[in-house]
């Protein structure tokens, strides 16, 4: 008989609203359930028989839309939803706690993309059912750093005591700030902040490194100087309307383009992942060194989102606990 | 300079200067019913200079969670028959609920009907107000 761990236990019920809603215990449970997901499709097939995810799609996202809704058809569920240019037609105007309150009625979970930050929050408490935020506005997107994670643990096998290299824009990018704020948690992280001097990470970022007594960080702008050093390589996109002139943005642009003469210097087993969709900053070429993480992301981001819905429903995996006992025995 | 001193009410001292007026709208006193003193940008010891209010009503009641939102660096004095019958200063409410609206033109709250303006205290970096919505630190 299946009894539930704490850090199980209190996933149930639970809407996730941001990472601060789940522990660091939840984040390690969810990340061994995405690695045992991946090893026993088969076996969680049949996890979420009769349930039904609505996803709420208030913008177009197409990749994440399909991300959570295959994860719910390969635990068994089914899926039910609106997207883009169906809005207008199903809401009405309507205010978005009055549409989860009706929906509520019909499905056992909602996912829920919106462009105005905090909306997921109105969605949660609006909602009798889990709501899990797929992307409120520039807020949080809690399912693509639980996908980042994921993927630091499929390559390393941990999370932490690592140098993670971050390159780009760290001034926008919210999922570098989501990674770094949720690493920070787990601790023994060494940061290398790799960005031209107009698109450094925010005060509040690096305070939160700062108070964070076994991490420290390093702010460089140069990429080649540094990338020998690092066990992961996060990249992210350099917009062309972040800079005021196109002199600036043509100089800056290669210099945080990853290619492979510069992976040339990298470690043999360094990942590169990216929270796609990419543009120019990693070079076609780079797809097939086998460092490249970033397409792995995107099956590590449906396996977490598996893990995660099947989690707030209390749904349990078949043949996890033995798999987990077993792990913990080894 | 001199002000009159007051018998049965109350004065607002250490008001960060300039923000008397500020103060009394967030506090809901109306100074064209009232009868006050306004001390406007006077020497301070402890701040260089600052704003005094007094308040001549026994009946005032200041909400001190308030007044901790906009002026948290302020004193309260009570005053009964012309003298300080009790000293009070203001508190740092953890919850703020429909006293201040959230300015960030993207935040759900400027669009939901029917939501109430909520803001906490955040602890992580000084001490900031935040909407509950969208994190964005409140402006007074
Ligand atoms: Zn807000």
């Amino acid at each position: 008989m299946h009894s539930h761990t704490p850090a199980e236990q209190s996933m149930v019920g639970m809407s996730v609203i941001t990472l601060d809603d789940l522990s660091v215990a939840n984040i390690t449970t969810l990340l061994n359930k995405a690695r045992y997901i991946d090893t026993h499709r088969r076996e969680v097939a049949h996890t979420c028989d009769g349930r039904v995810l609505a996803t709420l799609f208030y913008e177009p996202s197409t990749r994440t839309r399909l991300s959570f809704e295959t994860a719910m058809l390969r635990l068994g569920g089914q899926v039910i939803g609106f997207a883009g240019a169906q809005l207008a037609s199903v809401t009405k105007g309507e205010s978005i706690s009055d549409t989860l309150k009706t929906v509520s009625n019909y499905v056992d979970v909602v996912a829920i993309r919106h462009p105005k930050e905090g909306a997921a929050l109105v969605a949660a408490e609006a909602a009798s059912v889990p709501v899990i935020n797929a992307g409120d506005g520039g807020h949080m997107h809690p399912t693509q750093t639980l996908a980042d994670l994921a993927t630091l643990q499929s390559r390393f096998g941990r999370v932490n005591d690592l140098t993670i290299g971050l390159c780009g824009d760290l001034t926008f990018g919210r999922t570098v700030h989501s990674l770094i704020e949720t690493l920070c948690r787990f601790g023994n992280v060494r940061f290398i902040l790799i960005s031209p001097k107009e698109l450094r990470t925010p005060q509040y970022v690096l305070n939160r490194i700062n108070a964070t007594p076994s991490c420290s960080y390093e702010e460089v702008s140069d990429l080649t100087s540094v990338i020998g050093d690092l066990d992961a390589l996060y990249m992210t996109r350099v917009q062309k309307e972040r800079f005021f002139n196109e002199d600036d943005y043509l100089r800056l642009r290669d210099t945080y383009i990853l290619d492979e003469a510069k992976l040339a210097l990298a470690k043999p087993d360094m990942a590169v992942l990216h929270p796609l969709p990419r543009v120019n900053e990693i070079a076609k070429d780079v797809d097939n060194d086998p460092r490249a993480a970033y397409f792995e992301q995107v099956k590590n981001g449906m396996l977490m989102r598996m893990a995660l819905e099947s989690s707030v429903l209390g749904d349990t995996l078949p043949g996890f606990d033995a798999f987990e006992n077993k792990e913990v025995a080894a | 300079m001199e002000v009159t001193s007051i018998q049965d009410g109350i004065i607002i001292d250490h008001v960060p200067a300039g923000t008397a007026l500020k103060v009394l709208d967030y506090l809901s006193i109306n100074p064209a019913s009232t009868k006050l003193a306004l001390i406007m940008n006077t020497d301070s010891h402890r701040y260089g200079t600052k704003d005094i209010i007094k308040i001549e009503d026994p009946d005032t009641a200041i909400d001190l969670d308030v007044l901790g939102l906009v002026a948290r660096s302020a004193t309260v004095d009570v005053i009964h028959g012309g003298r300080i019958v009790d000293k009070m200063t203001p508190t740092l409410p953890e919850r703020v609920v429909n006293v201040i609206t959230c300015v960030n033109p993207r935040c759900v709250t400027t669009t939901e009907p029917g939501i109430d303006q909520v803001f906490y205290l955040d602890r992580t970096d000084g001490e900031a107000y935040r909407c509950r919505y969208c994190d964005e630190e409140a402006e007074f």
